[in-house]
């Protein structure tokens, strides 16, 4: 396997092989009940406690649309710079699982609610534009529980009926960086419009991969195959790696590829063909006719579009200019719609640098450190504001600062409170500094004339004297001035 | 068309009906006697023709977002085959 | 007297108990000690008998005579859920299923003072023209012994029939209220799709399914359309249209009134009586005033081959929740598979595992262009001739059965043959449209014929009108004898 330039590439004897990967991507829509029923959506509730007679397909029991999803859907068709199709059609996708009461899906298969788009990546080398195919609805299947029972398994319909957006990608994504920089960019899309939140853990957002590979500078798309059952990036790209490898391996020994879905196994880090493979899923899609076709016209549509926030893209560009980002800032700064709204509230009050410099670094170490979102920084973007403040200017340096942020981690204390209760307030007075320095060349005639005599490091040795007899305080930038005088 | 036994045991398993030979030789013979009644339709020239998938003379009604449905699982578990009292219980999937 | 408590329609008993001539508790016992005593029709599935008792005696303590059915009794097609009865739609897969909530139109009647005393038998799923295909047996027309008493509404028009419940109600699909109401000699009104919400009735294929009243005359039928036809925002495809006052405005008035007589209902081999019936009919509408024209509707034949491919594709697909994990009957099974498999074989009867075997395989990978689409064109099509049709007439009046019942056993050999009774039922169905059949006459063994009177969409009163009409002229008087009473 070869990554150079960016490329993704397999090699066997001589022959180079390129990955063509396409993305399922299933997002759970933030909306109160589900798409058809008028359950809960919540995540995380007991067992079977958010099921209605909808939900779990009783007899008689009937589907009826929540406009919100509707919305949510055209939202992100928007932020996808999507078409959206004025009519579209819920049909039913029919196949049997414990999981699925009603025996079928409510999905959308020929008319989707959107049709093409496509998501810009900002990739080391340069942007890459990803196709989007389609965006349509689709209900969530409730969860099915292996480990509890030895004998049986055990169904919880909680999740039965949730609104899923299932986002198709065109196959257009060709190395495993550029699938994370995918995921991460149409969760930041989703999470900006507020549409889905993209809580992989929660499982609110999943995807289905699909694979193929062919020989480089081949035009064909090789056979692919889809990968279900991949709950996070890191195991859709070792997902990914192996099953190209595999693909590349049958091609070489003369075999050709199946057309077949296969699962991750976590534990031995391979793919394995899902056993119901002579079971071949026919899904006899017709249109549910317990529904009508939905028909949207262009002032719902605009309405909808006066709505849409500043999108990341259209952020990046005006941090850019605005403050005079790079785009490697601006792009870590635009990643998170959370992220960007910090930043501006830290930048509004205090210097943009600086802020840029304090967020990406100490408080994005903290919140990894602690694992938690920008939303739950234990420091408000308030206090963070006025830390800068102090030391733009010149109360505190940037040492100094660095410890205060360690106080402020407790409890989100205000800063200026911690310089004063502690007595932090750097040492600024040019006199007092002559004094402490004075002292200090006083104190060490030997090593004066060693630096007189050519040994410049030592200029070093002064600073770090005047630094520890005035217990850190002395405002360094000063320090270095005044004794840069005073020893030439 | 003539559906074969081969055909009437492909769709009982996708309808999960199962069939014993004998059965399903009946089935295939009256399948077929409805299969030749039912292609009369080929007589008719629809090329040109929308089809009409939906009867109801109205747009599909939206319902607004809220949460209108309580727990009602004593409701929901009440008339299912076993006793559990929070889950449904179904024999495992062959893996 | 009991016996002529029975014997009064609906409209007059709830005139009697509103004027306290009768009370609730009166009618509601002579109905189901009646009931006791017919089981040989076995008519019904489940029985509610004391706790109907309870309500009607709660309804005398405080009688509310603003209601449109103050505490009479009323037994319902299987096919509703309703709320703490055993609900079964004639099949074992249901046979112990108590539902816990209301269909939309059984509480409709429960809020206007109905009580329900049973639920009726029907063909299983609402799958057949006979009453032959329930797990719970076969129904008796009380009209003559071993006679079937139509389907798939059977022990709707049989109980009604043999006055075990003074008015009913059941679905028609391809035409089960209006071909057991030409069987057994009763009135049989299927609304126009959209006008009954489809709320808690068991679904068998819903681009199809109605329901709709089943009643001893005209009159009751519209009081009991009144009540049944509401908006429910519980299902989308429930229509939001200005509902009437269809007793109150019940007028046999059809001076200028256009009846359209398509050609293509004159089928070959129909027997003499039913052209003689259809004759008497057009010359009873010349007679009052209505204007009778020719038309045509030009995809008729298309009509039965369009319906076995669309009911059984919608079936097999609503069919597809009875796999016994969350309710209802379930067989033991090594693993999910088998249990799924096991469960529906022996759960369903012979007639719905056809249908749904069909249905599977007309929408199936390679088939749904040939089959369900094309059949979704022949549908449009045939809607197109009704609605050309409609700017000539304004009712279309046909026979209701190309024969009358025909003796139980007889025709379950031959699936297409038991289909055929449907001919003149099931392009209705397929084109949403109104229709009306009303008792018009006998055939020489004496068995009941209908007629019936199709409408525009959302025009029940006009079709009520005519049958009004004809059913005052006609006069019909059904012969028969209490044979199956002990």
């Amino acid at each position: 396997m070869s990554k150079n330039n960016g490329e993704y590439l397999i090699i066997r004897n001589d022959n180079k092989y390129e990955v063509i990967i396409g993305l399922e991507v299933h997002a759970q829509v933030l909306s109160e009940s589900k798409l058809f029923s008028t359950s809960s959506t919540k995540f995380g509730s007991e067992p079977n406690t958010q099921v209605s007679l909808v939900d779990a397909a009783f007899p008689g029991m009937l589907p009826v649309i929540n406009e919100h999803c509707i919305k949510q859907a055209v939202k992100t068709g928007i932020g996808l710079k999507a078409k959206i199709n004025k009519r579209s059609i819920f049909d039913r996708k029919n196949y049997f699982y414990a999981d699925l009461p009603q025996g079928y899906q409510i999905s959308q298969y020929k008319n989707p609610i959107v049709g093409e788009g496509s998501v810009t990546l900002d990739m080391p080398n340069g942007e890459k534009n990803i196709g989007i195919e389609r965006l349509h609805l689709e209900q969530d299947a409730g969860k099915s529980i292996h480990d509890i029972d030895p004998q049986n398994t055990l169904v919880d319909l909680n999740r039965s009926g949730v609104a899923l957006m299932e986002i198709v990608s065109k196959p257009d994504l060709r190395t495993l960086d550029e699938v994370n920089a995918y995921i991460k960019k149409l969760r930041s899309i989703m999470r900006y419009l507020g549409t889905c939140d993209g809580n992989m853990q929660e499982g609110s957002l999943r995807a289905d991969v699909n694979v193929s590979v062919r020989k480089k500078g081949d035009k064909k798309l090789g056979t692919r195959c889809e990968i279900k059952n991949v709950n996070s990036i890191k195991f859709m790209q070792m997902a990914i790696d192996f099953e190209a490898n595999r693909q590349v391996d049958v091609i070489e020994e003369g075999g050709s590829i199946d057309q077949e879905t296969r699962l991750f196994d976590t534990k031995k880090n391979e793919t394995r063909s899902m056993r119901s493979k002579e079971d071949a899923h026919d899904y006899r899609y017709f249109p549910d006719p317990d529904l009508l076709p939905l028909e949207l016209n262009d002032n719902y549509i605009d309405q909808i579009k006066k709505d849409i926030p500043e999108l990341p893209d259209e952020k990046k560009k005006r941090f850019i200019e605005k403050f005079k980002l790079s785009p490697y800032e601006a792009n870590i700064l635009v990643s998170d719609i959370e992220i960007s709204k910090y930043f501006e509230e830290v930048s509004k009050n205090s210097d943009v640098k600086l802020a840029t410099n304090w967020i990406t670094g100490e408080l994005f170490a903290l919140l990894n450190e602690k694992n938690i979102e920008i939303t739950e920084s234990p420091i408000s973007s308030k206090n963070l504001s006025k830390l800068i403040n102090l030391i733009k200017d010149g109360t505190i340096s940037g040492k100094i600062a660095k410890s205060v942020f360690e106080i402020m981690r407790d409890g989100d204390k205000d800063p200026i409170t911690i310089v004063e209760e502690k007595g932090l307030k750097q040492q600024s007075d040019p006199k007092e500094l002559e004094n402490l320095i004075n002292k200090v060349i006083t104190e060490n005639p030997k090593n004066v004339e060693a630096y007189k005599s050519g040994k410049d490091k030592l200029f070093g040795f002064f600073v770090g004297q005047v630094m520890k007899n005035s217990n850190g305080k002395a405002n360094p930038k000063l320090v270095n001035e005044i004794l840069k005088k005073k020893l030439n | 068309m003539t559906i074969d036994l081969k055909t009437v045991k492909h769709i009982s398993k996708l309808s999960r009906i199962s069939i014993d030979d004998n059965k399903a030789k009946k089935l295939g013979k009256d399948l077929n006697s409805i299969f030749s009644f039912i292609e009369k339709l080929n007589e008719l020239d629809t090329k040109n023709t929308e089809p009409l998938t939906s009867i109801a003379e109205t747009t599909l009604k939206l319902r607004k977002d809220e949460i209108k449905s309580e727990n009602i699982r004593e409701d929901i578990l009440k008339n299912s085959p076993d006793k559990n009292k929070d889950f449904f219980v179904v024999p495992k999937v062959v893996e | 007297m009991m016996s002529n408590i029975t014997d009064l329609k609906l409209v007059e008993l709830v005139d009697k108990i509103k004027k306290k001539e009768l009370s609730s508790t009166e009618v509601t016992i002579a109905f189901i000690e009646r009931s006791k005593k017919s089981k040989k029709l076995n008519a019904y599935i489940s029985e509610n008998y004391e706790n109907a008792i309870k309500k009607a005696k709660i309804f005398d303590q405080k009688p509310d005579f603003k209601k449109k059915l103050p505490g009479i009794p009323i037994a319902v097609k299987d096919l509703f859920c309703t709320k703490n009865i055993r609900t079964t739609a004639g099949s074992k897969i249901l046979e112990n299923f108590v539902p816990t909530y209301e269909s939309t139109v059984t509480q409709n009647i429960l809020d206007e003072g109905g009580i329900v005393i049973g639920k009726l038998n029907c063909d299983e799923f609402a799958m057949g023209s006979s009453n032959e295909t329930s797990y719970f047996g076969n129904v008796q027309n009380p009209v003559s012994e071993n006679l079937v008493p139509g389907g798939s509404s059977g022990g709707s028009s049989s109980a009604l029939a043999a006055k075990l419940t003074p008015a009913t109600i059941g679905t028609d699909t391809g035409g089960s209220i209006r071909q057991p109401a030409s069987f057994t000699g009763t009135v049989g009104l299927k609304p126009t799709y959209g006008s009954c919400s489809r709320y808690g009735i068991v679904a068998f294929a819903s681009s199809l399914d109605q329901a709709g009243p089943m009643t001893h005359d005209v009159k009751d039928c519209s009081l009991m359309f009144e009540i049944m036809s509401t908006y429910d925002t519980k299902d989308s495809t429930s229509v939001d249209f200005k509902r009437e006052n269809y007793l109150t405005n019940l007028n046999e008035n059809i001076k200028g009134k256009k009846i359209g007589i398509p050609k293509e209902y004159r089928v070959d081999g129909m027997p003499k009586e039913i052209d003689e019936l259809w004759e008497k009919g057009i010359k009873i509408i010349k007679e009052n005033g209505g204007q009778i024209i020719e038309i045509s509707l030009p995809n008729t034949n298309y009509a039965l081959p369009t319906y076995y491919i669309v009911a059984p594709a919608e079936a097999s697909s609503n069919l597809a929740r009875y796999d016994g994990v969350k309710y209802g009957f379930r067989s033991k099974g090594e693993n999910l598979i088998d249990m799924y498999e096991k469960t529906r074989s022996e759960g369903f009867g012979d007639e719905v595992k056809r249908r749904i075997m069909i249905g599977t395989y007309v929408l199936s990978s390679g088939y749904y262009d040939a089959y369900y689409l094309k059949a979704q064109k022949v549908r449009r099509l045939i809607k197109n001739d009704f609605d050309e049709a409609y700017k000539k007439v304004d009712a279309i009046l046909t026979p209701s059965t190309p024969s009358s019942a025909f003796k139980i056993g007889e025709k379950l050999n031959d699936p297409v043959s038991m289909y055929l009774n449907d001919i003149f039922t099931v392009p209705i169905n397929l084109a949403g449209l109104p229709a009306i059949s009303i008792p018009a006459g006998h055939d020489k063994k004496g068995y009941p014929l209908g007629l019936q009177v199709i409408g525009k969409a959302f025009d029940e009163q006009s079709i009520l009108n005519i049958a009004f009409a004809l059913e005052k002229n006609i006069s019909f008087k059904n012969n028969i004898t209490d044979w199956w009473i002990k």
